[in-house]
C-alpha cells in the first residue's frame, strides 16, 4: 500500500525544509520526499496543493482517563479527538482510577491502544504509588512496560528528598521525570490566578511563586542529579526565567506550554464560567507575552495540550468547586493557527517545530520528521479552512473548553498515522 | 432613567444612576416599617424563593420581611434538610425551583459567582444575596442608604473599611457602590487580609487603624472571621483585637467628632468593636439593619414590578 501526497507545502523542521515538494509513502514509512515525484510510484495520489505537509504532531501531555473515568475520555475517544485535532501519537498521564503505578495498568493502557486506539499512545507513568507522594512506584518495571516518562501531574511530589530520589533511580531509563510545579501549601484553595481579578471576583487565588518555587527547586535537584526533568504546563513569566537560566548553566531541564496559557489570561474567569479554571491557572497578560517570547526563542521546548477532560456536570456548578482543567486536542493547532501563526507572532515552521519534531525528541520517541524510513506520521494542514470551534461536534467524550465559539481559520486537514488516514 | 435590569448581581455592573435609583427607591418605602399595617399590594400575586445555601438570619429575614410587606409569597429554602442536604447539584436544584415559576430567586451561597452562574441558567430575577468573597450589592445599598440620611449627601465623603478586606463581600460591593458615587475609600487591616493589588480598585490601603480612621466620615469594621487565624492569616483574636479593635480611646483620639460607625453584622464583641463603641453615640448599626429591609423592598420592587409592568 503506497500514497503519494503531491504539490504539499512540505514543512520539515528536522530537515529545514519549506518547499512545495512531494512525499512517497510505502510500508508504512516514508519512502521518498522531493519535487516531481511520478504518479505512477504509488497505488493512491493524494492532491495537497495548497495545503501544508508536516511530520505528525506529538501531544507529550493528555489525560486519557481510562481505566477508571471513561464517563470522561476513553482510549478511544481520546485518540479519535488527537487524531482529529491532528495529533498523531499522544503521552498520557498516570492518574488514571487505578493510577498507572504498575505494570498491570500500563499494559491495560496499551492493550486498549493497540484495540481501538487511533493515534500512537505512549503511557506516563506515575512516580509515587498511587500518586500519594510517599514512596516510589516501582519504576523500573514501568518503564520495561513501555513508559516513556515518569510524572505524579496533577499533583506535585511535595517530598524534595523523595523526588530527589526519583530522578537518580530513573537516571539509567533514559525516561525523564515530568514536574506539575505547584506548590500546594502556597494554592491551598485556590481556584485561579492570584492578582487584581482574584481580588475582584473574591476568588481565592494562586500566585505565581507557588509555581516558581517548585520550577526553582526541580532545577536545583535536576542539577544535584544529573537527570533530565522536564517542566509541565509553563504558565508564568518567573518559571520562563528560571528555565533560561538553567538552560543556560547546562542542567538538563525541558519545558512545555500549553495554548491556553498563550491564548487567555485571568481576565477571562470573569463570568465563572468554570472552563476557564485549570492547573496551573490562566495568568497575567504578561506572562503569556513572556511564554510566547520563550516558545520563539526556543527555552520552551515544545506545545502540549494537558488535554483534562471532565463530564459536564463537574464544570457546570460553583466556580471554586468545579474540577480543573480544559479539553485541548481538537482546538490547540487551529487556534494556534489563527492567533499566533496568522498575526505574524509565532513563526509557522516553529509551531510545526514545537508540535512535532522537538516533543519527539525530549522523549525520545519515533517520528518528528519526515527523513526516508521514518514512520509515515503526518498531519496536513489546511491554512485557509473557515471553521468555528463547536463543542458539541467534538470526538471527545467531553466539552469542557473555553473556546466555544471562536472562529478559527486554519485546521487540521488529514492526520496519517504509519502511512494510512485516520481523520479527513 | 428607569430600571431595566433582569438581576442585581453586583455593584460593580452598576452605574451611578442605577445606584441611585436603588437608593431613593429604597428611601421612598421606608415609611412603611412606620405604619399600623405594615402591608402594601404592589407585588401581590408575585412568588420570590429566598435560596440560602449558607446561614444567615440577618439577611433572609430582611427579605422575607420585605418580600410579605410588598405582599408577594415568600418561600424559604435552605441548603440544610433540603435536596441540596441529598446531594443535588447547585444548578439541578436552581432549575427545579426555577421550574415552579417563581418571579425572583434571591440567592446566597458560599461560592463567589454562584448568583451570576443562576442569573445565565433561569429565566427569573435574580438577587444576590452574597457570594462567597464577591459582592453583597444589597449591603451595600443599605450602607449608602444610611450613609446619605446621616450625612445628606455622597459625593466628596471619606470612608475606611477596617478589617479582614480579602474575604469580605461587603468591601467588594461597597468599594464598587462608594468609588462611583463620588466617595473616596480607604482599606485598612494588616496585609495579610488586605487583598494583592487592591489599589487597582481606586482605594487607598493603611496598616494601622489610627491612619485609617483620622478625619474620615465614616468607620465601617467588618467582622473578623476565627478561622482567619487558623490560617495563619493572625496570630491570635488578641492581638489583633489590640491593634485592630475599635474602642472609645481610639475614636476620641483621632476620629471626627461626627464620624458614623457602620458594621454589617454580626458584631464580635469586644474583638473588632469594644461594646462601648458598638452600642455609642456614633454607632449606626441598628439603623443599619432597618435600612435593609427598605433596601431589599426597592430590589423586589424594581426588579418584580418592572416585569410585572412589562407583561401588563
Amino acid at each position: 500500500m503506497s500514497l503519494l501526497i503531491k504539490n504539499g507545502r512540505v514543512v520539515d523542521p528536522a530537515s529545514s525544509t519549506d518547499a512545495v515538494q512531494d512525499v512517497l509513502i510505502a510500508g508504512g514509512r516514508i519512502e521518498r520526499v522531493g519535487r516531481d515525484l511520478p504518479p505512477a510510484a504509488a497505488a493512491t495520489v493524494l492532491d495537497a496543493t495548497g495545503k501544508i505537509v508536516c511530520p505528525g504532531f506529538i501531544d507529550i501531555h493528555v489525560h486519557l482517563r481510562e481505566p477508571g473515568y471513561e464517563y470522561k475520555e476513553t482510549v478511544a475517544t481520546g485518540t479519535r479527538a488527537a487524531a482529529a485535532g491532528g495529533f498523531t501519537a499522544v503521552c498520557c498521564m498516570a492518574n488514571t482510577h487505578p493510577v498507572n503505578d504498575n505494570r498491570s495498568i500500563t499494559d491495560y493502557i496499551r492493550a486498549r491502544a493497540a484495540v481501538e486506539g487511533v493515534v500512537r499512545v505512549y503511557p506516563i507513568g506515575a512516580v509515587t504509588r498511587g500518586l500519594g507522594g510517599e514512596e516510589l512506584a516501582e519504576l523500573a518495571e514501568l518503564a520495561e512496560a513501555g513508559c516513556v516518562a515518569f510524572s505524579d501531574d496533577g499533583k506535585c511530589v511535595m517530598n524534595a528528598a523523595l523526588y530527589r530520589r526519583a530522578m537518580e533511580y530513573t537516571l539509567p531509563f533514559g525516561a525523564p521525570v515530568i514536574s506539575h510545579a505547584e506548590d500546594h501549601q502556597l494554592s491551598l484553595g485556590a481556584s485561579m490566578n492570584e492578582g487584581v481579578v482574584s481580588t475582584e471576583l473574591g476568588v481565592a487565588g494562586a500566585p505565581a511563586a507557588a509555581e516558581d518555587i517548585m520550577v526553582a527547586r526541580d532545577v536545583l535537584l535536576a542539577e544535584l542529579t544529573g537527570a533530565h526533568v522536564h517542566i509541565a504546563h509553563l504558565s508564568t513569566a518567573g518559571a520562563v526565567r528560571l528555565v533560561r537560566d538553567a538552560k543556560a548553566r547546562g542542567v538538563r531541564v525541558t519545558a512545555e506550554v500549553a495554548p491556553h496559557h498563550l491564548l487567555l489570561t485571568e481576565e477571562a474567569v470573569r463570568g465563572f464560567d468554570a472552563n476557564t479554571k485549570m492547573s496551573p491557572p490562566l495568568r497575567s497578560k504578561r506572562d503569556t507575552e513572556v511564554l510566547l517570547e520563550a516558545l520563539v526563542d526556543g527555552t520552551i521546548d515544545c506545545i502540549a495540550t494537558d488535554h483534562a477532560p471532565h463530564a459536564g456536570s463537574e464544570k457546570e456548578g460553583e466556580f471554586d468547586r468545579a474540577a480543573f482543567g480544559i479539553v485541548g486536542l481538537e482546538t490547540a493547532v487551529g487556534l494556534l493557527l489563527d492567533r499566533l501563526v496568522k498575526p505574524g507572532a509565532l513563526p509557522l515552521a516553529t509551531l510545526i517545530s514545537r508540535l512535532s519534531r522537538d516533543p519527539a525528541r525530549l522523549l525520545g520517541l519515533p517520528g518528528g520528521h519526515l527523513a526516508p524510513g521514518a514512520p509515515a506520521d503526518l498531519t496536513i494542514l489546511d491554512p485557509a479552512a473557515e471553521w468555528t470551534v463547536d463543542p458539541a461536534r467534538f470526538q471527545s467524550r467531553s466539552r469542557n473548553t473555553p473556546f466555544g465559539g471562536w472562529p478559527v481559520t486554519g485546521r487540521p486537514w488529514k492526520t496519517l498515522v504509519g502511512g494510512g488516514i485516520v481523520w479527513e | 432613567m428607569g430600571w431595566t435590569r433582569k438581576d442585581l448581581l453586583a455593584m460593580r455592573d452598576l452605574d451611578a444612576s442605577e445606584i441611585l435609583l436603588l437608593v431613593d427607591t429604597a428611601a421612598t418605602l421606608q415609611e412603611i416599617a412606620g405604619r399600623e399595617i405594615k402591608k402594601v399590594p404592589a407585588l401581590r400575586g408575585k412568588t420570590i424563593v429566598n435560596l440560602f445555601y449558607e446561614n444567615s438570619t440577618r439577611t433572609r429575614t430582611s427579605f422575607e420581611i420585605a418580600g410579605k410587606w410588598l405582599s408577594a409569597d415568600v418561600i424559604n429554602f435552605s441548603a440544610s434538610g433540603s435536596s441540596a442536604a441529598k446531594g443535588e447539584s447547585f444548578i439541578d436544584t436552581a432549575k427545579n425551583i426555577a421550574a415552579m415559576s417563581p418571579d425572583v430567586v434571591v440567592v446566597r451561597h458560599s461560592s463567589a459567582g454562584a448568583a451570576e452562574l443562576l442569573a445565565r441558567a433561569l429565566p427569573c430575577s435574580i438577587v444576590n444575596a452574597g457570594d462567597g468573597a464577591h459582592e453583597h450589592p444589597t449591603q451595600a445599598l443599605l450602607d449608602l442608604l444610611t450613609i446619605r440620611e446621616h450625612k445628606g449627601h455622597f459625593e466628596g465623603l471619606s470612608v475606611a473599611i477596617v478589617g479582614d478586606i480579602a474575604h469580605s463581600r461587603v468591601a467588594r460591593s461597597n468599594i464598587h457602590g462608594m468609588r462611583k458615587l463620588g466617595m473616596t475609600v480607604t482599606v485598612a487591616g494588616p496585609p495579610t487580609v488586605i487583598p494583592p493589588f487592591v489599589q487597582e480598585l481606586g482605594v487607598k490601603v493603611a496598616y494601622r487603624l489610627e491612619d485609617a480612621i483620622r478625619d474620615v466620615d465614616v468607620i465601617m469594621m467588618l467582622r473578623l472571621q476565627h478561622e482567619r487565624m487558623t490560617a495563619g492569616l493572625i496570630p491570635s483574636l488578641r492581638e489583633y483585637s489590640r491593634y485592630w479593635g475599635l474602642t472609645l480611646d481610639k475614636l476620641r483620639a483621632q476620629a471626627r467628632p461626627d464620624v458614623l460607625i457602620m458594621h454589617p453584622g454580626p458584631v464580635n464583641r469586644g474583638i473588632e468593636l469594644s461594646p462601648e463603641v458598638a452600642d455609642g453615640p456614633y454607632s449606626v448599626i441598628l439603623d443599619q439593619v432597618a435600612k435593609g429591609v427598605a433596601v431589599r423592598m426597592g430590589v423586589l420592587f424594581l426588579l418584580a414590578g418592572s416585569r410585572g409592568a412589562e407583561q401588563a
